[in-house]
């Protein structure tokens, strides 16, 4: 800490941070900095996720007609499965988390850097480790059975390349374990004297909450995976059948970790959007202690709600019973929090800056992606739209509509603090609109398309679906251009943008009383906290009225 | 009127009406419910949007407020979920004297046998205003039989039976489609249910047939050797079989099951897994020596001598066969 006040006073106008203190390669790529971390992560993850959405383009341009012409079968079976393994496994899950997580748990808590500094950049090696697994995969042939590797296909009739794919996503697996270990002894023991439980931004109890779901859940795939390898390789009777087998069994471990995952990749993004809709309202999160525990209750109903994917797989009719009943109860939280947020905009002082847009776009899809949630948890209707584009549109407006446009929320909020440098805001705010409507573009018609009949995974389709898929495609498009804007206009604005200031949004949050970019060691001396969770009321306040006071 | 570009599905089944009453309630809950949400929003945004010497007023929050809108959508789910679960259970128990086709789903082809005998591949010829249950099995990986103009869908497991049935309603040719993903031609694993008149589906049924399943089976019943040992009398080494479907079995394990399709099928297939009490373990395996289609044929012909045995599950497709062959000469 006291190392940030002994600068040399050489270059007058760029303070040392975390970015200036050293240069080189070695330096990154040692770093125990948990906000070089974030940026090795912040890299790695765009990387995966262009990778993701080159497949999903050619996905909906395979769909713009209903025969199969673009690419063949096997390889329109291989996008699908690609585009689902590299945005879930190596985009969605570690994106807010991995990235803004890293570099704001500590900072938000007033901490010098996560608990276990050197773990953290181990799980970064594990994720680059699983990744470069996954590129060799995809390079080499690639795995055709979804990204939820159903058996006995996956084990005994695919000959595509199972064992290491799984072994990619098991790596990878162990860095998500890590972030959340890291994350949960950080927020337990690292608090900066004052910030108690009651005062931690929901950011925090978001990510509290994720947490326990990466490190409790997660090792259930590790297991699954490693028996369908064991299967496979192994020809040990477990799910197949004609082994001895049960195919089902399966699909319990699978979705025992995969809908849970879901939460991983939507809590964090539920956090983000609470820090920005305070911010740009100016006011307290309306229902702190509900928002906070709704986090923790949705990680703990989501490990108890796994067999809704499976009301026509062949579970008993009961089974199918209770847990269409819990899927309902994990909906509540989630309702609690979309009204909580919309409270907080009454009586506040709204403005409507990139962040906020992205926030206003969030709810709307959130709201849309909950909704037709309940549409699947309800049992004879899950009967005829499971399997079909429906459920694809559903996924897409929670894991894209949602955990991504916080994750863009999140990005451009905190931009400033990260680079130290400011993104042309009207740009930002034509990229959120573009990406609101291409998403919508893209993704609404499924749900038609969905209830009319139309099955997911299909190469070619009957020729009545055109129409729609046609519009879907036409969407995707928008929506591509909307995602290619952020990162230009992000990558040009750490050259040519305006520097930032330290509050660039009057923001409350310890994240925003250091520096931009901050130092290595976050505060120049440990913050203590003697105020509430987004005080924007004495933020706002001294400037009517006690100016020559406070700072 | 929309050919390329329905909005809405056919709906030729007794369960759709159900299925899309449903659906139409949740659009205009979750209407309601994006209505009020979205209006809130802009109304807000736009009400308090930020003006110079403007402060906003802080809330802490008001438990009253958070227990309502807690307390309020939870029963609205409670109502959605009781909704649903009466469609779904409905769709999930067929009515006891259903027409039975037998469905051995492969990669990627769908066959289909009537329990009269009529094969079919990838289209399935059934009669207006009958109940037809299919009893599913897949050869390899998992499919999905899924026809939307019925709404129902029922994944179709190796190694297993499962069940779906409907009714359907109005004559025409409708989609069939695999559901699960299961390799190369997934979406071309598709067929058509052809829905007949009923005077119409008994010319077609009067075509082609190699005589009832039931029969099939019993010849294989007796090619296998089964009947040396499952006589028709006490005196057997094996269970008489005579009236053994849909009853309740005491098994050697102490267990009672009820003798359905399933446990027939594992019977054939693992006779040590579940045995009747009183009996020897000494039934060899038929796994791998029989076929799903020769399995189907065994099951139809054990379920034929319960229900002359006295149970009414499958013969009420049999009366149905005889006049049809008279009354109508062309397919």
């Amino acid at each position: 800490m006291a190392t940030a006040i002994a600068q040399p006073p050489a270059q007058p106008i760029e303070r040392e941070n975390y970015l200036n203190k050293h240069y080189g390669v070695g330096s990154w790529l040692l770093t125990t900095d948990h906000k070089r971390i974030s940026l090795l992560y912040l890299m790695s993850i765009t990387f995966f996720f262009f990778i993701g959405g080159f497949f999903a383009l050619m996905i909906r341009l395979e769909l713009l007609t209903p025969a199969g012409d673009l690419v063949q079968a096997d390889t329109y079976n291989k996008l699908f499965t690609m585009h689902g393994m590299v945005m879930i496994f190596f985009f969605l899950i570690p994106s807010i988390p991995a990235v803004l997580g890293n570099f704001l748990v500590p900072m938000m808590i007033g901490a010098k850097d996560l608990a276990f500094p050197r773990i953290n950049l181990l799980s970064w090696y594990l994720y680059i480790i699983g990744g470069v697994l996954m590129l060799h995969c995809m390079l080499t042939g690639g795995v055709d059975t979804g990204w939820t590797f159903y058996t006995p296909f996956s084990t005994a009739f695919t000959n595509t390349k199972i064992v290491e794919a799984g072994l990619a996503i098991f790596v990878a697996g162990f860095s998500s374990i890590l972030t959340g270990l890291n994350f949960i002894v950080t927020i337990h023991r690292m608090r900066a004297p004052g910030m108690t439980w009651s005062r931690l931004p929901l950011f925090i109890w978001a990510h509290y909450a994720t947490s326990i779901i990466q490190i409790l859940g997660t090792p259930v795939i590790a297991i699954t995976l490693v028996l369908v390898v064991a299967e496979r390789a192994l020809h040990l009777g477990i799910f197949d059948p004609k082994l001895g087998g049960d195919p089902l069994l399966f699909q319990h471990l699978f979705w025992f970790y995969s809908h849970p995952a879901v939460y991983i990749m939507i809590l964090p993004s539920m956090g983000v959007v609470s820090e920005i809709i305070a911010c740009f309202s100016r006011k307290r999160i309306f229902g702190y202690t509900f928002v906070a525990l709704s986090s923790i209750s949705i990680a703990v109903f989501g490990f108890v709600v796994w067999a809704h994917h499976m009301f026509v797989a062949g579970i008993s009719v009961y089974a199918a019973l209770v847990f269409s009943i819990l899927s309902y109860a994990v909906a509540v939280p989630s309702a609690i929090k979309v009204f909580n947020w919309t409270a907080t905009l009454y009586k506040g002082s709204i403005r409507y800056d990139a962040p906020m847009l992205y926030a206003f776009g969030f709810l709307g899809l959130f709201t849309i992606g909950g909704l037709t949630g309940l549409f699947l948890a309800a049992l004879g209707i899950d009967m005829h739209v499971h399997d079909t584009y429906f459920v694809i549109a559903h996924f897409h407006y929670i894991m894209v509509g949602g955990a991504l446009m916080g994750y863009l929320g999140g990005m451009h909020f905190w931009w400033p603090k990260i680079s130290g440098k400011l993104y042309p805001e009207g740009w930002a705010r034509l990229a959120a609109l573009i990406v609101f409507i291409g998403f919508n573009l893209t993704f609404f018609p499924q749900f038609i398309l969905g209830y009319v009949g139309m099955p997911r995974r299909y190469y070619q389709y009957p020729p009545e679906f055109q129409v729609l898929n046609v519009l879907s495609t036409a969407g995707a498009t928008v929506l591509g251009i909307g995602y290619l804007l952020p990162m230009i206009y992000f990558l040009w604005s750490m050259r040519y943008g305006k520097p930032a200031p330290d509050n660039p949004w009057n923001a409350a949050g310890l994240e925003w009383k250091t520096q931009s970019p901050p130092t290595t060691y976050n505060f120049e001396e440990e913050p203590v906290v003697t105020w509430e969770a987004y005080n924007y009321e004495e933020l706002d306040a001294p400037q009517k009225q006690e100016v020559p006071v406070a700072r | 009127m929309f050919d390329n570009f329905p909005l809405w599905p056919d709906r030729a089944s007794t369960a759709a009406g159900n299925v899309d009453a449903l659906f139409i309630f949740l659009i205009i809950v979750s209407g309601l419910m994006t209505a009020l949400i979205f209006t809130a929003v802009v109304y807000f945004a736009a009400r308090y949007r930020r003006r110079p010497g403007v402060i906003a007023e802080q809330i802490e929050g008001s438990t009253p407020l958070e227990l309502t809108w807690s307390i309020i959508p939870f029963f609205v789910f409670l109502a959605i979920f009781a909704w649903g679960a009466v469609v779904y259970f409905k769709s999930r128990t067929p009515p006891r004297d259903s027409t039975e086709v037998y469905v051995v789903a492969k990669q990627w082809m769908w066959k289909l046998e009537h329990a009269e005998g009529q094969r079919e591949i990838n289209e399935l010829h059934v009669p207006v205003g009958r109940d037809v249950k299919l009893i599913m099995t897949s050869q390899d990986v998992i499919h999905s039989f899924f026809v939307p103009a019925f709404r129902i869908k029922q994944d179709v497991l190796p190694g297993r039976y499962t069940v779906e049935w409907f009714r359907a309603t109005k004559p025409g040719t409708y989609h069939l489609f695999c559901a699960e993903y299961c390799g190369t031609q997934h979406s071309g694993m598709i067929g058509s249910i052809v829905v007949m008149p009923p005077a119409e589906y008994e010319a077609w049924m009067s075509g082609g047939s190699t005589g009832p399943l039931s029969a099939t089976g019993e010849k294989i019943f007796a090619e296998l050797g089964c009947s040396t040992c499952h006589r028709t009398d006490a005196t057997g080494r094996g269970p008489n079989l005579q009236g053994v479907f849909g009853k309740p079995v005491q098994l050697a394990d102490g267990r009672t099951i009820t003798a359905d399709e399933n446990y027939i099928r594992e019977c054939i297939l693992d006779p040590g897994a579940k045995r009747v009490k009183g009996f020897q373990p000494i039934m060899p395996t038929f796994q791998g020596l029989v076929s799903e289609e020769q399995l189907n044929a065994l099951v139809a012909y054990v379920k034929s001598v319960s229900a002359e045995g006295g149970a009414k599950t499958s013969a009420a497709a049999a009366p149905d066969k005889n006049p049809a062959a008279g009354s109508q000469v062309n397919q």
